[in-house]
């Protein structure tokens, strides 16, 4: 199983309700994944203030990161700590592996902080503090594990670019193959988990020069298996199913927002959900959005 | 006088209870504030008519038998699966499997049908008012499907003995499907389903889709087809 939602707002009024509303649409897919989950918020200015790189680490406390990176500043959230500082992200990123050599990575950029951690989605949406955050876009995923171990770092959105999530539904077939693939080119992965090697091929793609239009179409040619994904970038929301849409997905849209997730009760909680125009994604038919 | 259950304020598995309770108000039902639940007037047995004001999550009115159940709103996956009989109506969209591995009953899909419709349909007759996605009626053994719009890719794949008609265009037609002749006997079997889901297309716009019947025993030749 597993379950998705996300949230792409066009009306800024409605950005200051952007954790509430994701934190309402994640409750509403607990079941479909009830031992771990993650966020990624984009825009939200006590996670990432403007104009700030923003690394979101594991496996350290705010306390390590801030003596370890003079000049940032560190954010708790359950397990994850979201460093910011006023310098470039690869700065920051080579900062944090010159002094954090035991931390991972969940996500980096700017605009954008990612958020994971195992156990109840519910109470770790509590945990992160989820309704109190704003934005302008945010993504979720509760996890069923099929594929690899049930950790923080296993949880999705897997985010390996540059202010870029992917999230998934399903299972990839041929992930080892894919894998094997990046690694003789150069991509360097933190797991064996099936979802991180989308995640992987997309940046890949998006760093070649890829529109993410483009990155998912490859994607459709390139992996078997089931999917259904929710692909966000610094300036864009996109969904794709597999071949056979083995697995379910729902898009809501009206003038002040469109909205992803794997069932319709996730969507019901939005403002507007009677005057929404409601549809199932086509098969393989890349749907992007941008800001 | 419906009797008027709000799924805002009562869980399903009370509305449920009520529905399937041997003193079950005979007559009409009312259910406000689905809200994409699941599993919503499953299970009924008795001649009941439920109207389901809002959009359902999966498998609404599943194995249902005798009731009337309407939804007026879009159904999630399974909408009516393992019906036996009965009639099922949807006004809006249905998601994918509806009808899936049906007994019997009439399901009336008003808008378009996803992926998977009639799967493994075993006698139930299926009136869709829209179009209805890949791979519909796969392994339908028996009962109708009625498509009045258009039908997505690999429609009737593996089909044994359930008859499709459809209106529009079919994009491909599954293993062993093949466009059969339009006699008199099926022009008079579709009127007559047109006429139970209150739809006014004409029989005569439709061509019927049934199975070649070649893939019903092993046959070395047929490997890759299986």
């Amino acid at each position: 199983m597993c379950g998705i939602v996300g949230l792409h707002l066009r009306e800024p009024a409605l950005e200051p309700r952007l954790g509430e509303l994701l934190t309402a649409m994640l409750g509403q897919v607990v079941e479909r994944g009830p031992d771990s989950a993650g966020v990624a918020v984009y825009g939200d200015p006590r996670l990432s203030p403007p104009g700030r790189a923003v690394v979101s680490l594991l496996g350290v406390t705010a306390a390590e990161a801030e003596a370890a990176l003079p000049g940032a500043v560190a954010v708790t959230a359950d397990v994850t700590t979201v460093v910011h500082a006023d310098r470039s992200v690869a700065g920051l990123l080579a900062a944090v592996a010159d002094g954090l050599p035991h931390a991972t990575v969940i996500g980096s950029g700017t605009g954008m902080a990612v958020l994971k951690g195992t156990g109840n989605p519910v109470e770790l949406a509590d945990s992160f503090g989820l309704a109190g955050v704003t934005g302008w876009q945010g993504v979720g995923h509760t996890r069923m594990a099929t594929e690899s171990a049930v950790t923080p770092e296993g949880a999705h959105p897997f985010s390996v670019g540059p202010g870029q999530c992917l999230v998934h539904n399903g299972s990839f077939a041929n992930h080892a193959t894919i894998r094997r693939e990046l690694r003789a080119q150069g991509v360097e992965f933190d797991s064996e988990n099936d979802s991180e090697v989308g995640a992987r091929f997309v940046a890949h793609q998006l760093a070649q020069g890829a529109d993410p239009e483009k990155a998912l179409k490859l994607l459709c040619e390139r992996f078997d298996g089931f999917y259904t994904l929710l692909v966000s970038t610094g300036d864009s929301f996109a969904v794709v199913r597999d071949a056979i849409a083995c697995k379910p997905a729902l898009v809501a849209e009206t003038a002040d927002w469109v909205a992803m997730a794997s069932e319709y009760r996730a969507l019901d909680v939005l403002p507007g959900i009677d005057h929404a125009r409601i549809f199932e994604p086509e098969p393989e038919e890349v749907y992007v959005w941008r800001r | 006088m419906a009797t008027l259950i709000d799924l805002a304020t009562t869980p399903v598995r009370e509305l449920n209870a009520a529905l399937h309770a041997p003193d079950a108000e005979a007559g009409a039902w009312r259910v406000l504030n689905p809200r994409g639940a699941h599993a919503v007037a499953c299970g009924i047995r008795d001649d009941l008519g439920v109207d389901i004001e809002g959009h359902v999550g999966y498998y609404c009115a599943g194995m249902n038998q005798r009731a009337t159940v309407t939804v007026h709103g879009n159904a999630g996956t399974g909408v009516a699966e393992n019906m036996m009989s009965g009639t099922v109506r949807v006004r809006g969209n249905a998601s994918q499997s509806a009808g899936a591995t049906a007994h019997g009953g009439l399901l009336v899909i008003d808008g378009d049908a996803a992926a998977r419709c009639g799967i493994s349909m075993k006698g139930v007759d299926i009136v869709v008012g829209g179009n209805v996605g890949h791979m519909s009626a796969f392994m339908g053994q028996a009962g109708r499907l009625v498509v009045c719009g258009d039908a997505g890719d690999a429609l009737g794949d593996s089909l044994y003995e359930a008859r499709i008609y459809v209106r529009g265009a079919v994009r491909s037609l599954g293993a062993d499907c093949v466009e059969k002749e339009m006699r008199g006997e099926h022009l008079a079997e579709l009127a007559e389903l047109l006429k139970a889901a209150e739809r006014d297309e004409d029989p005569g716009e439709f061509r019927r889709y049934g199975s070649a019947r070649t893939l019903y025993h092993f046959k070395v030749d047929n490997s890759t087809a299986y």
